[in-house]
């Protein structure tokens, strides 16, 4: 009986837990990056000495090199050396074929019912599957490398329920932005956020981990949406386990927060706060000096597609300049086979190797003093994405598209057919 | 005792130490960096004992534990607020940087006033004004990983995590 953050640690402990509890479970998998691994090694190290100690299940942890990669510095390059030696020494696989939390879900790592941890903050876009995923810092994951364990404080649910229809030009970008408005930076904060609703369960799985991801943005421990199937079709051929397909029994919610999404218009996240929500024709007129598209929030296939279908036989506008970084190899491959980089190239974009690119300020991509950027990031805040005086402006890629085109913050609803 | 450095809501993580300045785990090389965006002379000014006073939500943003870390390593002794992000409160709790939560000392804070923080009785004085605090106690399970030092030492001291 409970919510479905309730539910999973039910399962995973078999008895009820209810919010407020601390508990301490096993996991199911655990992850960092090329960022984040070299602080968790530091903690494993300490904590099962300096040689000998062995990760709960190599099998189970997983590391991603997305950040910087390839590597743009010798320091960058000198900690993923260092990260591929204690990977080869645990027999633990190191993935480079994207950002981490595209990457996990498509590689099977990520099954409804299951508890993962990852060393990063974004690991909530998982609930979009149905999982309990939280992002931690790296000593609570070199921890949970050592012992397979984590402790939790399970949390209180704010249940968000989408209903309506969303107009043509409007995306589910622009719905978490809403949520961002109307819920706030730490409006969510320790709490889950469980996405339900009729408009939930009309999302495909991709738009799903879009509204998830930016759970954090409001200051979640995750962002959930029951699975159904939807979920099962796209675990199949990934997930080869079986799986508990949970759902809500009862709930009891802290609040609802219930939004029909029929009036929503294109909206931008104005820096340097992610809550700075305003719909797009209040800042038509900011000139954009460069445009980024991808990103774990919207750098799969359906973003490309949307982004694709504005800019097929057109041309970016001379004064901008576009960044397109698919999510992953997979996004990546079907993207080429459906024409969609080639369009982007045609239209003078820069095309980089899927990973983060400049959504963390380290390379392909990064702003000058003064720039601004109009991205499909989760986040405006200041020096992000490079020198600290640059804006940062976030949209839905069709926003994205549009601007590309004219050089300003446009629209996107004026180049739909 | 310390100086107090006063700053507003929503201090996320990239302002502490910017994804640029994180891209090592030299401690020493992060506090250099430490809230450059938003003080740049913290870095040169901050002294062993100096307390951060702050809003509501701070540490929002990212999981980089560079955050807390490069506070701690530019030697402030505590950081106290109306509220903390998740992420950033439980990775401070797991390295030792003493967060606490208390409403009624940041209100009545200024930047540049000298402040002592008594940790174990979360007891907060502001010597500049006579005035004095109580932390938010802490759950006891956190509470005790705070007394063992952090997480790590906290496992070794009891086998296991439990």
């Amino acid at each position: 009986m409970g919510t479905l953050a309730e539910e999973i640690f039910s399962y995973k402990l078999g008895r009820p837990v209810n919010a407020g509890e601390i508990v301490i479970v096993d996991v199911d998998h655990v992850m960092s990056h090329d960022t984040t691994s070299p602080l968790a090694i530091q903690a494993f190290r300490k904590l099962t000495g300096e040689r000998g100690g062995r990760v709960f299940d190599p099998a189970r942890a997983h590391i991603v090199f997305d950040h910087i990669v390839p590597a743009a510095t010798v320091a960058a390059a000198t900690l993923q050396r260092d990260i591929r030696g204690f990977a080869r020494e645990q027999g633990i696989q190191i993935l480079q074929e994207g950002i981490c939390h595209q990457v996990m879900p498509e590689r099977g790592f990520v099954a409804p019912g299951e508890i993962i941890v990852g060393a990063d903050s974004h690991t909530c876009t998982y609930g979009a599957l149905g999982a309990f995923a939280t992002g931690m810092g790296s000593t609570d994951i070199g921890v949970a490398y050592a012992t397979g364990r984590s402790w939790f404080r399970v949390p209180e649910t704010i249940n968000v329920r989408l209903t309506g229809q969303l107009q043509p030009g409007v995306y589910v970008k622009d719905v978490t932005l809403e949520l961002v408005r109307r819920i706030g930076v730490d409006g969510a904060n320790y709490r889950a956020l469980e996405y339900s609703g009729p408009l939930v369960e009309a999302l495909s799985v991709s738009e799903r981990f879009t509204l998830c991801n930016m759970a954090i943005e409001m200051g979640a421990k995750t962002g959930l949406v029951a699975p159904d199937a939807t979920t099962e079709a796209w675990l199949r051929g990934r997930v080869n386990r079986s799986y508990p397909m949970l759902q809500p029994q009862n709930p009891r919610y802290e609040r609802v927060v219930e939004v029909d999404v029929s009036e929503l218009s294109p909206l931008v996240a104005c820096p340097p706060d992610v809550n700075n929500v305003v719909p797009v024709e209040q800042v038509e007129h900011i000139q954009i000096d460069q445009v980024f598209l991808g990103t774990c929030t919207n750098g799969r296939l359906d973003d490309l597609a949307i982004a694709a279908s504005i800019l097929r036989g057109r041309t970016i506008h001379p004064t901008t300049r576009m960044v397109v970084i698919p999510a992953s190899r997979e996004v990546y491959l079907e993207a080429l086979r459906l024409g969609y980089i080639e369009t982007f190239i045609q239209a003078g974009a820069s095309v980089g190797t899927p990973g983060c690119g400049p959504c963390i300020g380290r390379h392909f991509g990064v702003l000058g003093p003064g720039e601004r950027a109009l991205t499909t990031m989760n986040r405006n805040f200041t020096g992000r994405m490079g020198d600290p005086t640059a804006e940062i402006y976030l949209g839905s890629p069709a926003t994205v598209a549009a601007t590309a085109i004219t050089g300003h913050i446009t629209d996107p609803r004026q180049f739909l057919a | 005792m310390g100086r107090i450095w006063k700053l507003g809501d929503n201090i996320n993580t990239d302002v502490i130490i910017p994804g640029r300045y994180n891209v090592t785990t030299d401690r020493a090389q992060l506090a250099k960096y430490c809230l450059c965006e938003i003080l740049p002379e913290f870095a040169q000014q901050v002294r062993p004992g100096d307390i951060i006073v702050a809003g509501h939500n701070f540490g929002c943003g990212s999981s980089r534990e560079h955050a807390p870390a490069a506070i701690q390593a530019s030697g402030v002794k505590a950081v106290i607020a109306r509220s903390f992000a998740r992420i950033f409160y439980r990775n401070a709790i797991n390295i030792g940087l003493p967060v606490l939560i208390c409403e009624e000392a940041v209100l009545n804070s200024e930047d540049g006033q000298e402040a002592e923080v008594e940790l174990e009785q979360g007891l907060i004085t502001n010597l500049t004004t006579g005035q004095r605090f109580q932390a938010q106690p802490l759950p006891p399970f956190i509470a005790r990983i705070v007394e063992a030092g952090g997480i790590i030492e906290y496992i070794r001291r009891e086998g296991t995590l439990r």
